[in-house]
């Protein structure tokens, strides 16, 4: 991997710094992207199962609203550490 | 064309300080306790007896809503002696929130870690202690060794049990806070700058300066968008600080 570092280096003219810089900028897009995959998937299900649990016994809604709340702060977790990585690959 | 220039992010979240140790993230995090102590101060001078008008209706109906909203769909009856500590909680939290779109001051508290860590780190106090209070020393044996479980999975349960009761609860709580109000806010940035380069822009295309209007249209949308995540945020801090206390105050009861 070194080797392999240098040569890149080498060949593009940058600086060991530049290149960080620049690798970590086009990696964090998708490190975000594909942190947000699956959290997405989760909560679409999850809120569409929501729905059709409300539809179906209304006088239940308040206690699945506080359930889907819940489910949805454990599932977006996820999406929102994907976040934080991809500002520390941009902005550190 | 032209540059967007995009300011450091330390630009974005470091504000002067006033004097050393103490800058307006502090400033915020100080008045938004004040504000909640001074506003049911005066809530409790108004008498018990009337109908309740102003002050003391808003105030009561904040109680009622952590009663009714959070309270009796997690912890049942016997959690209504939270209803202070949870209060204040989402009070102070969505307190800390709101800056975030008010003009002036247009920075949440919570997008530094320190107020969500700090505040997560009470409510891992709080649960551990209540296990403790309520379950004595077994508190620790029955996150290590489950009940209920089949002895040869229990070594497995305990152990993921332990880590994400201790260590992995009040770290999702403090990222949940703070990466909401963090990412709301570079979002915000980003649709201002947006707006404001493309505004000023000195370019010979002129027709790119009426497209402005497009990211500002965004930017109001956003705006309303915060509002509800500054609530929601809030809402949901407060409503899993009530579970996790139930969840330390219930597991004594099942066997």
């Amino acid at each position: 991997m070194e080797a392999f570092s240098i040569l890149v280096q080498q060949a593009s003219g940058f600086t060991a710094d530049e290149q960080k810089s620049i690798e970590a900028a086009s990696t964090a897009g998708f490190a975000y992207g594909l942190a947000a995959i699956g959290p997405a998937l989760g909560i679409g299900y999850l809120v569409g199962k929501s729905v059709e649990a409300m539809a179906r016994q209304p006088e239940a809604a308040g206690m699945v609203r506080t359930t889907m709340f819940l489910g949805i702060a454990f599932t977006e977790a996820l999406a929102l550490i994907g976040f934080v990585v991809f500002i520390l690959l941009k902005f550190a | 064309m032209f540059a967007l220039e995009f300011p450091p992010i330390n630009a974005l979240l470091r504000w002067q300080d006033f004097f050393p140790t103490f800058n307006k993230i502090a400033l915020i995090a100080v008045l938004s306790a004040l504000i909640v102590i001074i506003f049911y101060a005066l809530a409790n001078r108004a008498n018990p007896m009337l109908a309740p008008t102003g002050v003391r209706n808003v105030a009561e109906s904040s109680v009622e809503f952590i009663e009714d909203g959070i309270i009796m769909q997690t912890m049942g009856e016997s959690g209504l002696k939270w209803t202070p500590y949870l209060l204040s909680l989402f009070l102070f939290i969505f307190l800390c929130n709101i800056p975030g779109v008010i003009p002036v001051l247009q920075m949440p508290a919570t997008a530094r870690i320190a107020i969500p860590l700090g505040l997560s780190l009470f409510v891992w106090v709080t649960y551990i202690g209540v296990g403790l209070k309520h379950q004595g020393a077994g508190y620790f044996g029955h996150l290590l060794w489950p009940p209920g479980v089949p002895t040869a999975l229990k070594p497995l349960v305990g152990l993921i049990e332990f880590v994400s009761t201790i260590l992995v609860t009040p770290f999702s709580l403090t990222v949940r806070l703070f990466a909401n109000l963090l990412a709301g806010h570079i979002l915000l940035v980003t649709f201002g700058l947006l707006t404001e380069a493309l505004l000023f822009a000195r370019t010979s295309q002129l027709f790119l300066v009426p497209m402005s209007v497009l990211p500002f249209i965004m930017l109001v949308f956003l705006t309303a968008f915060e509002v509800l995540v500054a609530v929601l945020q809030a809402y949901i801090f407060t409503i899993l600080a009530a579970v996790y206390i139930q969840n330390s105050m219930a597991s004594h009861d099942e066997h």
